[in-house]
């Protein structure tokens, strides 16, 4: 089941095309990974799940039905670009913004106290928001944003501004929320996070989607057919029976055995590749290597530029 | 209707709180106040050190013509000590007048020597004391009968021009053209001064929030016209919070400091009376009384004349409609830009409108039925300022009713307007922008 499908979005702008006939399902309870080069779109389609902006074309369904502006109560969005009042008292404020997701005074207060406990930051309450590090202002920020238990939870670069310790920490609250049954998009351009965390994900590009999926499929998807090959025997050896059919990309030798990548021109050639070499050595390893989200997202792109 | 209540509590309350607030909220009556009672202080304050001052006669004429005052005292003396100036001087006396001859015939032929400056009182003291006495003189001279009596009629005779208004149906009201000017002119200040200040403050926080990248958490929770109305009518209650604070608490001064400073009432008209001929100030002070608590009452009249409700009800409301159309525009301006020094370009062409407004409110004073006047009070940038200097000269129903109107429309369409720029300026980081651009968000928005 999808808790969120858009369909068909367009948004023009005066002067360029921000989403061009986009595609999204976000099926519920996942975190969802919405990734792309800047500029490609990726704000304007979270704009327009949280009501700030209008889409010129397009279905956008939450929960089975059309999203309306009351759906808002039940978003937390975590804009990339967030800030809070200098001049108000950390707990002022957030009793503040909790109230305006529709939270009553009192149901806001008893959240940001056990928010504040686990976060062990109860100490901030009557502090004035200048006096807090970046990082800090991020904690407050990422409590407000999950307070009033919403059921879809929109993450733009939530790590930034976070020592590592820090972002650790958030990592686990995401994967805590998932847990409780939320569905989070999150976006970001930090890869490796992507692998962490995300179930399925969508690539945009140039106001359009060029790719979606779940981690693992992509990855399968953008495979250059190499292996990685760990074995005992004569380096030279390797190399006269490899040549011809493959192209020896690297080798380096550990602890007496070696480890070589290798390019196969079709996956197919797997089980060949082993037999012919089963006779003269011996093989402690043999891995397909997958590509990296990193490297998925680039070529990715680039196909899609180059397409055009 | 609950989140913009939440936003115009966050508003009002951040601002009230502020110490500036409450320091400028304090402060400002205490100025206010200091205005009004130290010029009538200081010019009350006459000099209690007492002045002797020796007289020496040397034409034998003026005997009696120098009475003692409660701070001045005059000592004839006697023909024959008149020998060392400066000795006289040193010796308890400040000053010494000489008179050699018949000042009738010579009116230059008297002499103040003291050891410094002598004060203006003391030289009006004596002048005052002097041509009395002359005066009189003077007119004993033609020998008319019952003279002394004629003497104090004439200087009864005082004449003060009281203006009176007729109505189209004929009735009398008593009006009074300074009075209609001050009303006119201190309300068409303070909605012109209280337009710049807080219309600015509604600027400077659509920046701040701007700045501060707040604004997009909490349009994702509220739809960005709403927190602009909340973040304006926040702003507005502060406006009058201070307004009704300053008049309380100045009224307050004033009066403490007047019942402080004078005691009673007698002594209040010693404040404005001036210095009189001093064997009538007896007589003077009870009738100076009289006449003040006749002032007093006519103030009153006219004030009840004036129609006070009509005109503090006009004032609120084009203090309102004109704080909407100039707040609005402020918050356009403040969301289409990144940093208050880019403000300039924009705020120069809202603020023109209103800095005419008031020159033509001075001129309004002069001919507020022209026909400048009339335009400029029909204008709704202009009209808060330009109506509220000619309300106390009568303006005809209709032209207040079309004013209204007109002001009431300006106002929703400029919410309107800048609803619509505000909607895609909050959002925008990082651009020049131009009134081109600021017309393109316009049109956008509307799409």
């Amino acid at each position: 089941m999808n808790l969120l499908e858009a369909t068909g979005v367009v948004k023009k702008y005066a002067n360029h095309l921000a989403l061009n006939n986009v595609d999204i399902h976000v099926p519920e309870n996942e975190i969802f990974g919405l990734l792309g080069p800047n500029g490609a779109g990726k704000t304007t389609f979270i704009r327009i799940i949280n009501h700030i902006t209008m889409a010129d074309q397009g279905e956008i369904l939450f929960n089975g039905k059309p999203l309306t502006s009351k759906d808002i109560y039940r978003i937390g969005y975590l804009p990339e670009e967030r800030g809070l009042y200098k001049k108000m008292k950390v707990g002022e404020q957030a009793l503040y913004l909790a109230q305006l997701k529709g939270l009553s005074k009192k149901d806001a207060y008893n959240k940001l106290k056990y928010w504040f406990e686990k976060f062990e930051i109860g100490a901030w309450w009557d502090k004035k928001v200048e006096e807090l590090s970046k990082g800090m202002q991020q904690k407050v920020q990422f409590i407000v944003t999950v307070l009033h238990e919403p059921k879809l939870l929109i993450f733009d670069e939530p790590f930034s501004g976070f020592d590592p310790i820090n972002a650790n920490l958030l990592k686990k609250e995401i994967l805590e929320l998932k847990e409780n049954g939320a569905t989070i998009i999150f976006s970001t351009h930090n890869m490796s996070s992507v692998e962490e965390l995300c179930d399925n994900i969508c690539l945009i590009n140039k106001s359009k989607t060029i790719l979606k999926g779940h981690v693992n499929e992509v990855k399968q998807a953008f495979k250059s057919n190499q292996v990685m090959i760990n074995f005992i025997g004569d380096e030279e050896l390797f190399k006269q029976q490899l040549n011809g059919n493959y192209h020896l990309q690297s080798i380096d030798e550990k602890q007496g055995s070696f480890l070589a990548k290798v390019q196969m021109k079709k996956e197919s050639e797997t089980n060949q590749l082993i037999s012919s070499l089963l006779p003269d050595f011996k093989i402690l390893g043999f891995n397909e290597i997958l590509p990296s989200m990193d490297e998925v997202f680039i070529k990715a792109v680039q196909q899609s530029n180059a397409n055009q | 209707m609950n989140k913009v209540f939440l936003i115009i509590q966050r508003e009002y309350l951040t601002r009230v709180k502020k110490k500036s607030f409450i320091i400028m909220t304090l402060l400002s009556p205490v100025i206010f106040a200091a205005m009004m009672v130290v010029p009538a202080w200081l010019s009350s304050q006459k000099d209690t050190n007492e002045k002797n001052i020796a007289i020496e006669d040397n034409s034998g004429l003026y005997h009696s013509a120098f009475k003692s005052s409660q701070y001045i005292k005059y000592q004839y003396l006697k023909p024959e000590s008149a020998s060392n100036k400066k000795e006289i001087i040193n010796n308890k006396i400040d000053a010494l007048l000489v008179i050699n001859s018949n000042l009738l015939h010579n009116p230059d032929d008297i002499h103040l020597y003291s050891d410094g400056q002598v004060t203006l009182d003391v030289i009006n003291h004596i002048k005052q004391n002097i041509n009395s006495h002359l005066r009189t003189e003077k007119l004993s001279s033609y020998n008319i009968e019952g003279l002394d009596e004629k003497i104090k009629e004439i200087n009864k005779v005082k004449v003060k021009i009281n203006t009176i208004r007729l109505d189209d149906d004929g009735t009398e009201k008593q009006s009074s053209a300074e009075f209609a000017l001050a009303i006119g002119m201190i309300s068409a200040l303070l909605i012109y001064f209280i337009m710049i200040i807080y219309g600015t403050q509604v600027m400077r926080g659509v920046i701040e929030e701007k700045t501060n990248r707040i604004v997009e958490v909490i349009i994702s929770s509220v739809k960005p016209f709403q927190l602009m109305i909340g973040k304006i009518v926040g702003i507005g209650l502060v406006a009058l919070t201070q307004f009704f604070l300053w008049i309380v608490l100045t009224a307050g001064v004033v009066f403490f400091v007047q019942l402080s400073f004078s005691g009673g009432t007698s002594d209040k008209v010693e404040i404005t009376q001036t210095v009189d001929t001093p064997q009538e100030v007896g007589t003077q002070s009870a009738d100076q009384a009289h006449e003040v608590q006749k002032t007093i009452n006519k103030i009153l009249g006219i004030l009840k004349d004036a129609n006070m409700p009509l005109i503090l009800g006009l004032f609120i409301f084009y203090f309102i409609g004109g704080y909407l159309i100039y707040s609005a525009l402020f918050a356009a301006i403040g969301s289409a830009i990144d940093n208050e020094t880019e403000t300039q370009q924009f705020v120069m062409p809202v603020l023109l409108p209103l800095i005419l407004s008031i020159y033509v409110a001075m001129a309004a004073f002069r001919s507020p039925h022209g026909d400048i006047s009339f335009w400029f009070s029909m204008f709704p940038l202009t009209s808060p300022v330009v109506m509220m200097s000619r309300i106390p000269f009568d303006v005809p129903l209709w032209e207040l009713l079309l004013s209204m109107t007109i002001l009431t429309a300006s106002f929703i369409f400029f919410t309107w307007f800048a609803g619509r720029v505000y909607r895609t300026g909050i959002l925008m980081y990082g651009k020049k922008v131009s009134y081109k651009e600021i017309w393109k968000w316009f049109i956008q928005a509307g799409k």
